[in-house]
């Protein structure tokens, strides 16, 4: 009993972990963005380009974390123009996310085209592990030495809102721009900023794809995490800390087609695959209520009224 | 007048420009930008085989678009097209495993029917989800895009598999007698006549019907529509589900006329390419059938691209990106005042101009 169980719970722990680290960093990118009441669909296209340019950086320089900086820098580069279309007169944010998620995702496979086959260099596990006797365990707890920055920046995130003046001018420009305004503060300017810091949070998310286990670049590295984040931040009610939460639940859904592949169940794979969506839609199905704006929504958020 | 003139112009104007951006952008990789525009228009219109290949592309991407354009009419922004067309490509390959289907014009417009009924019911769902739930419509069709393709895979690799399929999964192939053929003889097979009257059908529908009428007023002004209480919900779950039909109808032609079985090769991205078309035909049916030409053109000279300059196959994909951006930031200079623009420029360049001896006109 103990020899599948153990494996399999292994391997969804593993999964959360790993799988789980590109969602968080899409995740509080998002809620960055769309605390400043502006959402980003785009960041689907920000988290490929940012793959993409993360291992070409590693690649070409020989160190992964000059790849993990220019993949930050590609996101903010791409979320920037996202802030800007958006601040035009009668550009739709929806709208301008889809064009740039086509964009991010078009550009990212049409530079990326010689990143295909090579090898870069690689981040280097943290091996949590090592307390186990047992081995499938410690193989599950080589941890992305990305995720405690994630969980570090969410923490900064969450005081930075309730504590700084540069989170409350955020949150002020997210839930009322006449407020802002009548205060002397430029609405276009903040919101421009928050959304080219979330691309550069989501980038680091891009470098989390191709710089660490299995680390390639390959045209299918995303399957919707980027948009899946959106529901994410919803389900996490605008909060940095239940996005750690919420990320690595998601995680864990992911991985439980391939932890029952490794104990020999092979039904069901693509099935299985498919749960992050479906569990995304339950969640949001349960906590959006018709006519009722969501609870913690910032309130000049277009997507959620 | 001046708004229909907007409504060309913008569009036109963006396109151009976009195409400029797409040359400097392959320049910047030491390829002629020249020689990339002959060659867009080579492959897609230089001659009648090009022709046949965009207008190949073009029938889907028709039926794609009018799964984003009808329900934007009704005010929702759906993206999930993808997932509509998938589902109505199984929904007609899976027919025949479940009831018998003559090999005849019969058995055709069956599996169509199938595709129709299944690429119906996943968009009028995510319509439902919002006006029931309060769910973002936006999202949730992408997740069940997403969802569809898990169950597509998974029944195409499973239980539908042709055991005689060894490398590329795929279902059983669909009887000789229910296949759609090229019109004429030629590679243009019946889809795309399909797309072009559905476009015509759903243009009229939403010009000059009460119900189409009804549609547009429920997406342009929701309060008004609930002041003369319109049945909103009803509308939008209409709206949704023709326009998710299109979607799965798409998807069945693709097996019928062009793949004869479901296989991985459908997910081929004509319901993100039809949210693009729709956009830049306006959400306007009628108008959807010469940018999915345009843009099915584009898909066919990708392959040219790739032959002779050596880009990659992805290219078209960037032109469709920058197309798209610039479209949308078009909109901004809608309201310009054009007139009063003139008038500073020529303010403004007046002493120049005439300091170089040349008259300001």
């Amino acid at each position: 009993m103990n020899d599948v169980l153990l494996p399999f719970f292994a391997a969804i722990l593993g999964g959360a972990l790993r799988v789980g680290v590109p969602f968080l960093f899409v995740s509080l990118g998002e809620c960055l963005t769309e605390k400043s009441g502006r959402i980003n669909l785009g960041l689907e296209g920000v988290l490929v380009l940012s793959a993409m340019a993360g291992f070409g950086g590693s690649y070409l320089s020989g160190s992964a974390w000059i790849g993990v900086l220019v993949a930050a820098a590609a996101g903010a580069l791409l979320a920037l123009l996202h802030g800007l279309l958006c601040s035009l007169p009668r550009v739709n944010d929806v709208a301008t996310g889809i064009a740039l998620m086509l964009l991010g995702t078009g550009l990212a496979f049409y530079l990326g085209k010689p990143l295909i086959q090579p090898q870069a260099p690689q981040l280097p596990p943290l091996a949590l592990g090592n307390w186990s006797e047992s081995s499938v365990l410690q193989a599950a707890l080589q941890v992305n030495p990305l995720l405690p920055l994630g969980i570090v920046l969410a923490v900064l995130l969450y005081l930075g809102f309730a504590r700084t003046r540069w989170g409350l001018l955020v949150r002020l420009a997210g839930d009322s721009a006449a407020a802002t305004k009548a205060l002397g503060y430029s609405v276009n300017s903040i919101r421009i900023a928050a959304t080219a810091a979330g691309g550069a949070i989501a980038g680091l998310g891009g470098a989390s794809l191709t710089l660490f286990y299995p680390g390639s670049w390959n045209e299918g590295i995303s399957s919707g995490q980027g948009l899946i984040a959106v529901a994410l931040v919803i389900f996490a009610r605008w909060s940095p800390l239940r996005c750690v939460g919420a990320a690595l639940l998601f995680g864990g859904a992911g991985a439980i087609g391939p932890a029952l592949q490794s104990i020999g169940i092979s039904q069901g794979y693509y099935l299985f695959g498919g749960v992050p969506y479906v569990l995304t839609l339950v969640i949001l199905v349960f906590t959006c209520k018709p006519g009722a704006v969501a609870k913690g929504s910032p309130g000049e958020l277009s997507s959620v009224k | 007048m001046r708004d229909s003139v907007a409504n060309i112009a913008l569009p036109v104007g963006a396109l151009i420009a976009a195409l400029l951006l797409f040359g400097f952008f392959v320049w910047l990789g030491g390829v002629s930008p020249v020689e990339t525009w002959v060659l867009l228009f080579k492959g897609a219109f230089g001659d009648w085989f090009s022709w046949q290949n965009t207008l190949q592309r073009a029938a889907p991407l028709m039926l794609t678009a009018l799964c984003v354009a009808l329900p934007a009419r009704a005010g929702l922004v759906i993206i999930g097209g993808e997932g509509a067309l998938v589902l109505g490509a199984l929904a007609a390959a899976a027919l025949p495993y479940a009831v018998p289907v003559p090999h005849n014009i019969v058995g055709t417009v069956m599996v169509c029917v199938a595709g129709m009924l299944a690429g119906g019911a996943w968009i009028a769902l995510a319509g439902a989800l919002r006006q029931y739930r309060g769910v973002n419509e936006t999202i949730s069709s992408l997740l069940l895009a997403y969802t569809a393709i898990a169950i597509f895979k998974q029944l195409v690799e499973g239980p539908l598999r042709d055991p005689a399929t060894l490398n590329k999964p795929s279902t059983r192939s669909l009887a000789e007698g229910i296949l759609i053929g090229g019109i004429g003889g030629s590679d243009v097979h019946w889809g795309l006549v399909l797309g072009v009257i559905a476009c015509l059908g759903l243009g009229l529908w939403l010009a000059v019907t009460a119900s189409g009428f009804s549609v547009r007023v429920v997406g342009g002004n929701p309060r008004t529509a609930q002041l003369v209480g319109l049945p909103a919900t009803r509308l939008i779950l209409l709206a949704c589900a023709l326009g998710g039909a299109c979607a799965g109808l798409a998807g069945a032609v693709e097996v019928a006329a062009v793949h004869t079985n479901a296989n991985a090769s459908l997910i081929a991205g004509y319901g993100y390419a039809g949210i693009l078309v729709a956009f830049i035909a306006r959400q306007n049916p009628i108008a959807i059938i010469p940018v999915a030409i345009l843009f099915g053109g584009f898909g066919a000279a990708g392959s040219l691209l790739q032959r002779r300059l050596d880009l990659p196959d992805a290219s078209v994909q960037v032109l469709q990106g920058i197309a798209f951006v610039l479209i949308l930031a078009s909109e901004a200079l809608r309201n310009l005042d054009w007139a009063a623009l003139g008038q500073k420029l020529k303010r403004s360049s007046g002493p120049v101009a005439s300091a170089s001896g040349e008259t300001a006109a």
